[in-house]
């Protein structure tokens, strides 16, 4: 029971917030931002795994997110959505209610995919080169759906408003709130799992040393193309969860800035730290928010708040550390290490 | 059949010759020292034979089976197992993942294992667990488990290199300089800790080394390399007393006196 809290106290927070957001008992507008902090919570601590606890330098998070974005927007549309370029709906439009899961599951494994673009360079190189590379990935991304005209090229694609709307009339439950609380979930839970196994922490050898890990029995090329699969299916699930919260989705969301965003995160929590990733995920959304009043003076403000961050604390919040070893008092209820013995 | 045989190998990088026809025959259980001045090659052998480079022309036969194209870690699984001259530990890691994760080849479970936390998995890991607890012990590391290894002195951290290599459970362990920045206090140790290491888990070591007090109070035979030759190969007196080696070593007496 007590190895579980975590998971009970997850879930009584995720139903009080549906019951509340189903009752309008916070706007439109809150109800949004919860959505983001889920989606950055996702975003920050899968690319934790490449940036944190393997310590590669991947900045083109966000083709990955374009990729799962995409797959799932387009499969939805397709599939349950009479829609003027792929015609009339294949499945009745109520079955996706159910079959979201699958078709954002796709979407990630597409992204998966796309991660094997830098999965299989990083074999040879690593550090600033494959920084490069991660980055060529994300443009090849973004420029190629911005040239194929079928999916609306530059001028984005929409039409996931209908798949939504087509699960609220099954049920009238805020639909993509439940979806993104359930991956955001998830999503800690599979990573939770992973850094904290023997075969996880392969990732933190290559990390402190490649060449020791490759001769002391790791597997190193396969390690990689795990922690790469891992962390952009991920972030593909991320992207197509995204992709319903407005309904509507362009190339230009999903550049190099994206990609720095997400990166600014996982820095600010710190490296290698998941309590880490899901802190600073929440804060550095409400902070955007909090201080949109300044407009355009945000994006003096923010960077400058980064810039400070890094020459007093440049480890991140936590760094390397989780919750349980800044309070161990949380470890009576919070076990972070599930110890097999 | 021998534990180790290689048969005529030879090393080069680019156009420099870094071993030349090289041949050895462990036939397991022994303690082979491996010697010679500095750039002789010596650690570019072991990096042959761990499969950190493949040799240009030769073979490495380990229980009768080549080596060569064989990735580091496939080479570990086969029972090869070794330390660093410049010690290689993960340092974020404690001292106890450290001697996990070096069985890393044979945990026997997959991602979906260590999402679902598997019976299969709890198996595996309690074996993990099991030899990384027992190292520990016999390596006299316990105190130290939940340590990072960067905090530990010296003499600690080259006995936490070999407690690493031996949780992979090596059938012939390699010693790259073991002694290396070892104060006399520790050097005894080491010479007891190798001898003991070699009874206990029933291997055979082959080390290089530079401090000749260790070479010759644990070599039953050694080996020396110059320019990537094998100049000669013995027993540590007839070592001592060989020729070519102190010219090796002090260079000849006519170049000595030019």
């Amino acid at each position: 029971m007590r190895r579980s809290l975590g998971l009970w106290l997850y879930l009584l927070f995720s139903v009080v917030l549906i019951w509340i957001s189903h009752h309008n008992l916070i706007n439109a507008y809150l109800q949004l931002v919860v959505m983001f902090i889920g989606i950055n919570i996702i975003l920050s601590s899968s690319l934790n795994i490449i940036n944190g606890y393997m310590g590669e330098f991947s900045c083109g998070h966000a083709g990955f997110m374009a990729v799962g974005a995409y797959v799932t927007s387009i499969l939805n549309v397709w599939l349950f959505t009479s829609d003027r370029v792929f015609g009339p709906p294949l499945l009745s439009p109520s079955a996706a209610l159910y079959l979201f899961p699958v078709t954002l599951l796709a979407g990630g494994v597409a992204a998966a995919l796309a991660g094997l673009l830098v999965a299989i360079p990083s074999f040879r190189t690593r550090g600033d080169y494959l920084a490069i590379i991660t980055l060529a990935v994300n443009y090849i991304v973004k420029s190629s759906v911005e040239n194929i005209q079928a999916i609306g090229g530059a001028r984005g694609f929409m039409g996931m408003r209908k798949v939504v709307n087509s699960m609220r009339d099954v049920a009238d439950l805020p639909w993509v709130m439940i979806w993104i609380l359930v991956f955001t979930g998830l999503t800690v839970w599979i990573i939770h799992r992973f850094v904290n196994s023997t075969y996880g922490k392969g990732i933190v050898a290559i990390r402190d040393d490649e060449i020791a890990a490759e001769i002391m029995g790791v597997d190193t090329r396969n390690m990689k193309m795990i922690a790469f699969m891992l962390s952009s299916g991920l972030a593909g699930m991320a992207g197509g969860l995204f992709a319903h919260i407005l309904g509507y989705i362009n190339p230009g969301t999903f550049t190099i800035m994206k990609s720095t965003e997400v990166m600014v995160m996982v820095y600010l929590g710190g490296m290698g730290s998941l309590s880490g990733s899901v802190l600073s995920a929440v804060l550095f959304t409400v902070l955007l928010e909090l201080l949109r009043p300044l407009q355009v003076i945000k994006w003096v403000v923010v960077p400058l708040l980064l810039i400070v961050l890094m020459l007093f604390r440049p480890e991140g919040l936590l760094g390397n550390r989780e919750l349980t070893d800044v309070f161990p008092r949380l470890r009576k209820w919070f076990s972070s290490s599930e110890k097999v013995s | 059949m021998a534990l180790l045989e290689i048969r005529n190998m030879t090393h080069f990088f680019g156009g420099l010759r870094a071993v030349y026809d090289f041949n050895l025959r462990l036939e397991g259980g022994e303690l082979m020292g491996l010697i010679g001045p500095n750039g002789a090659g010596k650690t570019t052998v072991f990096n042959l034979v761990c499969g950190f480079y493949r040799p240009t022309e030769g073979e490495i036969l380990f229980e009768g089976k080549e080596t060569a194209g064989l990735r580091p870690h496939a080479v570990t699984a086969m029972g090869i197992a070794r330390t660093f001259q410049n010690i290689r530990l993960w340092n974020t890691l404690p001292v106890y993942d450290n001697l996990c994760i070096s069985q890393h080849f044979r945990l026997g479970y997959g991602l979906k294992d260590a999402l679902l936390r598997t019976r299969r998995f709890t198996a595996r890991e309690k074996n993990v667990h099991k030899t990384a607890e027992e190292l520990l012990e016999l390596m006299g590391l316990r105190h130290y488990a939940q340590e990072l290894p960067g905090n530990l002195p010296y003499g600690l951290q080259r006995r936490l290199e070999i407690a690493r290599a031996l949780a992979t459970r090596p059938k012939l362990l390699l010693l790259d300089e073991p002694a290396a920045g070892m104060n006399p206090g520790e050097i005894d140790q080491l010479i007891d800790l190798i001898r003991w290491i070699r009874e206990q888990f029933d291997l055979t070591v082959w080390l290089i080394e530079h401090h000749m007090r260790v070479v010759m109070s644990v070599c039953e035979r050694v080996q020396v390399l110059d320019f990537g030759e094998t100049i000669a190969d013995g027993s540590p007196e007839e070592i001592k007393q060989n020729r070519r080696v102190i010219q090796a070593y002090l260079g000849s007496e006519e170049l000595s006196h030019a």
